[in-house]
């Protein structure tokens, strides 16, 4: 093997960035969770705490900021990775628990396990994630490193074998790392599933002189930050997938496309870019070879259907985002007129695992259909919000009960929406179906990108319809005449309804102004649009009828349905909470001394009924929206 | 939005540099409306004007792109910006009944800014701290479970720093000049 080569390349580069990381590792070391929930959360203060303190006792210690480790609920996060004992990770730190923490555990030899979520590594004395009920059914594969990694700087990556399926596969002929991807049956992670190597290959064929690669970044669904976390907490992982796949079609240029609304992986994705150049990944001569890539961010300007590839290439050629009819597909004619292969950030992060363990390892996890994992973000009614990562073919039950540990306590299931507002909405029966492409798209749902949100009793399934709805209405891009006015009309339909308004035949309409619309839409917004309505119809047609029939919102949700009273069986002439809790003044002192709400000017904010001491427990919401005594005047 | 004395040099100047630092093409249209936008914080008429004239586009195709996309705005921001989050969690926990009660506060509709500039209030689709829902953005400060009740304790933190203001700097401004 003479020295020029890519593997002797990548194996100097390796050493270098192992001694490096190994010379960090001799003192304490303090990761700081800092994506965008842990930095909502408070984690900068939690950093500038840590700092502080182990300056103030004068310790040898190091604070990072690493990504997300995906345990959202229990932000913010710190890891410890003292020398000597295995890397513990905690929870919901305040200035309390981390002076504590550096006193006991840093300064000390205490790791103060009371306060310790799990530790990291496998050892006698504390249980690891993987002993979590979780733990079972979670298998981490594009989000294994994050959040426990070094995410600014290329040298962690590295020592890790980051970097090396690149090094493996430009030794060899660029039809094997195409091979290996077509072979692994890789599904596109955007949603729609399409097989990632059918696409490159389709565009390999079709390029004569330029090919582009375009990472699809603009993740849109609200409810969904899943790519966010990948770009932020592993960048590199990202990147390395597409200059493999710049490999694999013969791409010379690569685009990002990230979402104007996150900034921080905007950030570090530009940083890990200039590390790559800076060590011959990116550029010309790739590790020595005659291969050239390089890479460039392109910053999204807010616009949900950005996300379809032909409105993002429209886009990215400083037009406005509109999707055009396809054939011609992207990978015959995309960016500039170009071949162009398109794929999820996801979808790209698999590439660099299945290039270094193989084809038949990556279709050893999940099903045969749909090999691999999913990534959801968990949100909503359930206890464990956050990042997960299960093998396709977990049921939603198992996602829902196990990892996400169930429903908070007093929380009904009623529903579990997938999909983001593209998809649907999924009741208690539909539970056992397992997550892949497919069986999904049977339900009446589909995989989307990957948010998931959990619903309970208090959550009205028509306004939950109208929510989507209103957020595809807007994002409509006004090509098409069934999406630009059906969307609208179908909005005004769902209004109507809760405001108690219409009739069943309401309801007809609905369903086939919702079934008009996704056939007559060019792009898959409006051909999904109406798909939270229709599955809403299909399994809570009740509670629409609820709404119609009898002018009442079961889940005392919608504003027009509803009205607050306090009870006066229930109220104390001591307490005097609500009247102040009152945005509005609408809560008066009666003569007895109990409190009544004036009907006109309350606005129904709920926060009355918040504040009320649960002892008293005296507001109360009524639907249909008659007072007790009105009910009984009409009596009369 | 009427433009407020020296506005308009600042405008000028600020289209000037951004496009004497981008290549005039109709691809890098969107990257140089997002610099001048981070310049100035909004895209004013003017701006979209001399933008269009550089790039020898109609400005018609300026402010098409500009309405198109979300993260364009068209009022200046206010001193303190707040934006509430309309993501699915936060919708579920009452994010409209928080927006409603900063709108009532404020005395503004939604995307609009205060007429004394002091405040502008958005919405915005998801922030990604669902954990804390319902969530507002109060000058890029995330402010987890915002109720009416913490609506009404960030104004008066707010408005506090107004009085602060009028203190330091007499006199109100004026000299407003019409584009």
């Amino acid at each position: 093997m003479s020295k020029s080569d890519p593997q002797s390349i990548y194996e100097n580069i390796k050493r270098e960035a192992r001694l490096r990381v190994e010379s960090r590792q001799e003192k304490p070391l303090i990761m700081v969770g800092t994506a965008t929930c842990g930095v909502a959360a408070g984690a900068m203060q939690v950093k500038e705490d840590f700092a502080r303190e182990i300056d103030d006792k004068g310790l040898d210690a190091e604070v990072i900021e690493v990504g997300c480790i995906g345990h959202c609920y229990a932000e913010p996060l710190a890891i410890i990775a003292k020398p000597g004992f295995p890397p513990v990770c905690y929870g919901n730190l305040d200035d309390g628990l981390v002076h504590r923490l550096v006193e006991d555990f840093l300064a000390g030899d205490d790791p103060s396990y009371e306060y310790a979520m799990a530790a990291l590594e496998r050892n006698d004395e504390f249980p690891t994630f993987e002993d979590f009920p979780r733990g079972v059914y979670e298998e981490k594969l594009i989000l294994e490193h994050c959040g426990y990694a070094d995410f600014s700087k290329i040298e962690s990556y590295v020592a890790r074998d980051g970097y090396s399926a690149l090094a493996k596969a430009l030794s060899e002929d660029p039809k094997l790392v195409l091979e290996e991807v077509k072979e692994a049956n890789l599904r596109g992670r955007g949603g729609a599933g399409f097989p990632a190597g059918k696409k490159w290959e389709a565009c390999l064929n079709n390029g004569k002189d330029e090919i582009y690669v375009i990472c699809n970044g603009d993740e849109g669904d609200p409810g969904a930050f899943m790519d966010r976390s990948v770009l932020e907490s592993d960048p590199h992982l990202v990147l390395e997938g597409m200059i493999l796949c710049a490999y694999a079609v013969g791409a010379k240029q690569g685009y990002l496309y990230i979402r104007a609304e996150y900034p921080r992986a905007v950030e570090h994705v530009r940083k890990a870019i200039e590390q790559a150049r800076t060590k011959g990944f990116l550029g010309s001569s790739i590790l020595g070879t005659n291969f050239s890539f390089d890479l460039e961010v392109f910053q999204g300007s807010g616009a949900f259907i950005c996300g379809e590839a032909t409105a993002l290439v429209n886009s990215m050629e400083g037009r406005t985002g509109m999707p055009e009819s396809r054939p011609p597909r992207l990978v015959q004619q995309g960016f500039r007129g170009k071949p162009t292969v398109l794929n999820n950030v996801k979808t790209f992060a698999y590439v660099p695992l299945i290039i270094n363990k193989g084809a038949e390892w990556f279709k050893s996890i999940g099903t045969p259909e749909s090999p691999g994992t999913a990534v959801f973000s968990l949100v909503g009614k359930i206890n464990n919000t956050g990042l997960v990562e299960v093998p396709m073919g977990t049921t939603l039950r198992q996602l829902i009960e196990e990892v996400g540990d169930g429903l908070p306590e007093g929380s009904q299931f009623k529903a579990v929406q997938i999909g983001g507002p593209s998809g649907g909405c999924l009741p208690e029966s539909a539970l056992d179906v397992p997550i892949d492409f497919d069986s999904l798209h049977e339900a009446g749902a589909i995989m989307g990108s990957g948010g998931l949100v959990v619903m309970d009793q208090e959550d009205c399934m028509v306004a939950v319809a109208r929510f989507f709805l209103e957020f595809t209405q807007n994002e409509s891009c006004g090509k098409c005449t069934f999406c630009r006015l059906g969307t609208k009309h179908m909005l005004d339909i769902l209004t109507d309804i809760t405001r108690g308004e219409g009739d069943l035949e309401t309801l007809e309409h609905l369903k086939e102004l919702s079934e008009d619309v996704r056939d007559g839409s060019l792009c898959n917004l409006g051909r999904t649009a109406p798909n939270p309505v229709l599955t809403t119809l299909r399994y809570f047609y009740d509670e629409y009828k609820a709404h119609v029939e009898e002018g009442r919102c079961p889940a005392l949700v919608c504003r027009d349905l509803i009205l607050y009273y306090i009870k006066p069986a229930k109220c104390s002439k001591l307490c005097n909470v609500c009247v102040g809790s009152c945005p509005t003044e609408a809560i008066y002192t009666r003569d007895d001394g109990l409190k009544a709400i004036d009907q006109e000017k309350c606005v129904k904010c709920d926060n009355c009924r918040k504040a009320c001491p649960t002892e008293y427990d005296a507001v109360l919401r009524l639907s249909p929206p008659v007072l007790p005594g009105e009910k009984e005047r009409k009596a009369k | 939005m009427q433009l407020l004395k020296g506005e308009k040099e600042e405008i000028l100047a600020c289209v000037k540099e951004v496009l004497g630092e981008n290549s005039k093409t109709h691809e890098n249209l969107i990257p140089i409306l997002q610099q001048v936008q981070k310049k100035l914080g909004y895209l004013p008429a003017l701006a979209m004007d001399k933008i269009a004239e550089g790039l020898k586009v109609p400005a018609v195709d300026i402010f098409s792109l500009v309405t198109f996309y979300n993260q364009f705005r068209l009022n200046p921001p206010g001193k303190h910006e707040i934006k509430v989050c309309m993501g699915t969690a936060c919708y579920m926990t009452g994010g409209d009944i928080t927006l409603e009660s900063f709108e009532r506060r404020m005395g503004i509709n939604e995307g609009e800014t205060s007429l004394d500039r002091h405040y502008s209030l958005d919405r915005v689709a998801c922030v990604g701290c669902c954990t804390l829902a319902p969530v507002a953005v109060i000058d890029d400060e995330v402010e987890g479970k915002v109720t009416p009740t913490r609506v009404d304790g960030i104004m008066l933190a707010l408005e506090e720093d107004r009085e602060d203001n009028a203190i330091e700097k007499s006199g109100p401004k004026v000299g407003a000049e019409d584009e």
